[in-house]
């Protein structure tokens, strides 16, 4: 199987800083990691390749230190990674990042399955999966708690979904998202570590994988973000109860009968 | 890019709800969203559509809710989720009609047959919305958004694109009372050949009442974290919850000790909720936590410490051991 993960870096932190002219996300100001969701992506798909063979190759789109998140992917045991970077893919939104990525996976070439994380943690949309499925016209699952393969082009999904789960087949090439709860990651080995530190990391421009410059960046984005406000804050003060256990139940109850609720 | 011109964009009328049908049956989320559309509508001076996919789809007549037209494709091919299949008709639905704005619900299912359809129109989406407002001279549509887990709200437009599409987060907006005096028309619709894309197959389907993605359909939440110390501690959240009517969540300490199956965390790296109430019991309040429960209505911590970040920002703060109070807690409903 050929197996590529789409990773992202995100700020570490919530106190995301917002540029006031373009009113995109700053990317540098923070600590960035690896967005968590795409640590299962990764997993996933090097626990594929141990089963059944084949290559997984972790790629990425953002400003040049996102090659950290590649390096990362590498200790972690992919067997390569791209990073698409360049000032017309800035400012992109769920549109034409998936747009790039799917022209990328194309480049790439032969690729059965893409693997994403449920959602990034920073925008917090889980459009970027189904965009490149869309793009590329390959089939989608979205959500996943567990892949099985049937046979060489057939995989079994099981879904997460509001009142429970369902299993599709679906025939590859495909694009699937995973939550959480599809696996446990690794710790990245010594050697691992090693091995990534020493590893080229190719850089792809628009140019190298075919794309239409219209359709990238904030050119190519339907959406844009006109305005940031932080959040209206939680007006109310803390009630504090303390005292016997006895106490504290009674006085909660009586809180909530002020508030009408019980 | 496709951009639409002033002219082109006239040609783009009403706004569409994609209604969310399970089972037949049309989920609560579709009436959210028509009192969305509804209000949007009345300010552009346009109509409410509902668009039904599903099989054998009961009351299909969703005018009491303030749809005018509601357009039904019933057929068994559509028993159950596709997302390929539902977003070529839905496509094909789109560029027959022109609808200005679309509303679909930010649920598993919205939010992954949505994407598809905007990038086969070339059109904006926003994800998740809790707000939504139009500009009236231009029909633009105002999408407000939570993003870095709350802590900033963004304001989106796309307006040199027609539809505007918008995923709304469900439980935010509210479901408006029904007028059973209002009526519309239906427009039956069928599966083309064209909207066949050699779809996948659901071969299982299991229900999973304690799964949940649910926790967001709870009024109420009874979460246990580390200090809950183990599954003795999540039984006692279950029966609070039971009596209460309510559904349990947890912290991802809670969850990575083994204690409860991940599908019930709560935060970052699990689920946003927007409970009436939400019951915090030995969760500290981690930054990654509170991101997924702060915007609940009332929130009710109980620690041994008084000072964590939980305990700060509650509504109220219980000092104590939980496993003296909450026994005490269902006591006290019990005699009610
Ligand atoms: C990338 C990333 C993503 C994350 N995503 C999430 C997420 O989605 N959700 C999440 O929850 N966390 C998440 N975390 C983890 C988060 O940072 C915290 O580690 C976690 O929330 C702590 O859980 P806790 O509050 O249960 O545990 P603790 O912080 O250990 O708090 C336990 C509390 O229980 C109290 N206590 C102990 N015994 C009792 C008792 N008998 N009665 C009453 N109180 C008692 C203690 O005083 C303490 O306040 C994430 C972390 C990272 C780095
Ligand atoms: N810039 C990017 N580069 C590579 N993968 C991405 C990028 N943005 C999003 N993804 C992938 O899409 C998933 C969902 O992201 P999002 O739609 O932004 O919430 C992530 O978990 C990644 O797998």
């Amino acid at each position: 199987m050929k197996i590529v993960v789409c990773i992202k870096q995100v700020p570490a932190s919530n106190d995301a800083k917002i540029d006031p002219e373009t009113k995109r996300i700053i990317r540098d100001a923070v600590k960035s990691i690896l967005n968590p969701f795409d640590n299962y992506a990764l997993e996933e798909g090097v626990g594929l390749r141990e089963k059944f063979g084949g290559e997984v190759i972790a790629l990425t789109m953002g400003p040049p230190a996102a090659e950290a998140v590649i390096k990362e992917a590498i200790a972690l045991g992919v067997d390569s990674g791209i990073l698409l970077s360049d000032r017309a893919f800035g400012g992109s939104d769920t549109w034409a990042t998936s747009y790039a990525l799917a022209k990328a996976i194309e480049k790439i070439g032969n690729v059965d399955l893409v693997i994403c994380g449920k959602q990034a943690i920073d925008g917090d949309t889980a459009q970027v999966g189904p965009g490149i499925a869309a793009h590329l016209n390959w089939q989608q699952a979205t959500y996943l708690m567990e892949i099985k393969r049937k046979d060489e082009k057939v995989i079994l999904a099981k879904r997460l979904h509001e009142s429970g789960y369902d299993i599709c087949e679906m025939t590859l090439p495909a694009v699937v998202t995973v939550v959480k709860g599809i696996n446990t990651p690794r710790v990245p080995t010594l050697k691992g570590r090693l091995t990534s530190l020493n590893a080229e990391i190719p850089v792809w421009k628009p140019s190298d994988i075919d794309a239409n410059v219209d359709q990238l960046g904030l050119n190519g984005s339907p959406t844009r973000v006109v305005r940031t406000d932080p959040p209206a804050p939680r007006l109310s003060s803390t009630i504090k109860i303390e005292g016997s256990a006895q106490h504290c139940a009674k006085e909660l109850v009586r809180q909530l009968r002020l508030r009408s609720i019980v | 890019m496709i951009t639409k011109t002033e002219i082109e964009k006239m040609n783009f009328r009403n706004v569409w709800v994609i209604a969310e049908v399970e089972g037949g049956i049309v989920q609560p989320v579709t009436f959210e969203l028509l009192g969305s559309a509804r209000e949007l509508a009345d300010k552009r001076g346009s109509e409410v559509w509902a668009i039904l996919l599903g099989y054998k789809i009961q009351d299909i007549q969703l005018f009491a809710y303030g749809a005018d037209v509601c357009v039904v494709i019933d057929d068994h091919r559509l028993t159950h989720f596709i997302d390929e299949l539902e977003a070529k008709i839905l496509s094909r639905l789109i560029e027959k009609y022109l609808p200005e704005i679309i509303l679909c619900g930010a649920t598993s299912r919205g939010r992954a047959l949505i994407p598809r359809v905007a990038v086969a129109t070339y059109c904006g989406l926003t994800a998740d919305c809790t707000q939504l407002d139009i500009d009236p001279n231009n029909g633009d549509l105002l999408q407000t958004r939570p993003a870095f887990g709350g802590n900033i709200l963004a304001t989106i437009r796309s307006s040199n694109h027609r539809p505007q599409i918008a995923s709304v987060r469900p439980r935010v907006m509210k479901i408006p009372q029904p007028n059973n005096d209002r009526d519309g028309i239906i427009i039956f619709e069928s599966i083309l050949p064209s909207d066949e894309l050699n779809s996948k197959k659901v071969v299982d389907v299991y229900h999973d009442a304690q799964s949940a993605i649910n926790l967001a359909d709870a009024e109420i939440i009874i979460a246990g974290g580390r200090g809950t110390h183990g599954k003795a501690g999540f039984e006692l959240l279950r029966q609070l919850a039971q009596k209460v009517g309510g559904a349990v969540g947890a912290s991802r300490a809670a969850v990575d000790s083994g204690w409860i199956p991940y599908t019930h965390q709560v935060g970052q790296t699990g689920q946003t909720v927007q409970t009436k109430i939400y019951i915090a019991c030995g969760i500290s309040g981690q930054i990654q936590h509170l991101v997924g429960m702060q915007s609940c209505d009332l929130i009710i911590a109980i620690d041994k410490n008084p000072d964590t970040p939980m305990m700060q920002m509650a509504d109220i703060a219980i000092v104590g051991d939980m496993f003296e109070i909450l026994p005490e807690l269902i006591n006290e409903i019990n005699l009610r």
